[in-house]
């Protein structure tokens, strides 16, 4: 049982397609050594892995918090890009902005945005154009 | 279907974790959009792609798949197995091509993933 409140702070380097994601790999091995059930972890990385890539390729990297208390895992994602014209849009399946390049690294399918959706149980977006983009998302872990 | 019956039936060749063949897998994904991947989840499940990079291992990673095959002989990187090695999955390629590879796999029982 935790008592206090977990953080873990991540910088996302958006040079580096290479190195994208490692955030996420070092989130799953932290919930594994917290004992958090595996299905949590899946739910949490997947959705926090397609936020993470989404910030190297649209936005030019940012900063990731992930914060872990008996009741739920929070993750929240912001970076300073070109922030989202809308938001309704960018959240139906099939939406990409991608170019060539990143399609031919692997994304740009338009599933990215509404994956988090799914795999969360509360996802919330803000964003600005110019500005930037804040994404909080919240698994429950019961 | 046991990760060696794979490997036989595909004629591939095991780049790491060759320990880990008598593992079994029980659905398949054939893709090289990653968030396609992500889409539905998969437990205990093969990726065969023809995308060569980092994040097609996070992706696996991320879903706890236990195998990827490289389809077209297409060869990852040393950094790339070492990240498959950590997560403890199995990377092969064989000289198929993607559509083909999926084929032999379905005609012999694996079928794709079933949505939830
Ligand atoms: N952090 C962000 N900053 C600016 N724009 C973003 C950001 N995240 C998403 N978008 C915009 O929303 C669109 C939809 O995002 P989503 O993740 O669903 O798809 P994608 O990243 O284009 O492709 P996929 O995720 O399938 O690889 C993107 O194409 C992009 O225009
Ligand atoms: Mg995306």
């Amino acid at each position: 049982m935790m008592d206090e409140k977990l953080t873990f702070h991540f910088d996302v380097d958006g040079k580096d397609f290479t190195s994208a994601g490692q955030a996420s790999v070092q989130v799953k091995k932290n919930l594994r050594q917290l004992g958090i059930p595996t299905e949590i972890i899946r739910r949490v990385s997947i959705a926090m892995y397609e936020g993470e890539i989404n910030m190297v390729i649209h936005a030019g990297g940012g900063k990731a918090t992930v914060s872990v208390d008996e009741e739920c895992i929070e993750i929240v994602l912001e970076d300073n890009g070109p922030g989202i014209k809308n938001i309704d849009q960018a959240m139906q399946e099939g939406f990409s902005t991608a170019t060539d390049t990143i399609r031919s690294l692997g994304f740009g399918a338009g599933m990215g945005l509404p994956n988090m959706k799914r795999y969360t149980d509360v996802m919330d977006i803000y964003s600005e154009v110019g500005v930037g983009t804040k994404i909080v998302m919240k698994v429950n872990i019961r | 279907m046991k990760i060696s019956t794979m490997k036989e039936l595909l004629g591939a060749e095991v780049l790491c974790c060759e320990e880990k063949l008598g593992g079994h897998v029980y659905s398949a994904c054939g893709c090289d959009l990653m968030s396609d991947v992500l889409a539905y989840v998969k437990d205990q499940a093969v990726l065969l792609t023809g995308l060569v990079n980092s994040q097609v291992i996070r992706t696996a990673v991320m879903m706890d798949m236990n195998c990827i095959v490289f389809v077209r002989s297409k060869l990852p990187t040393e950094e790339m197995l070492e990240l498959a090695r950590e997560s403890g999955i199995v990377i092969m390629n064989t000289d198929k091509r993607l559509y083909d590879a999926c084929g032999i796999l379905y005609s012999n029982g694996l079928v794709g993933n079933r949505v939830k």
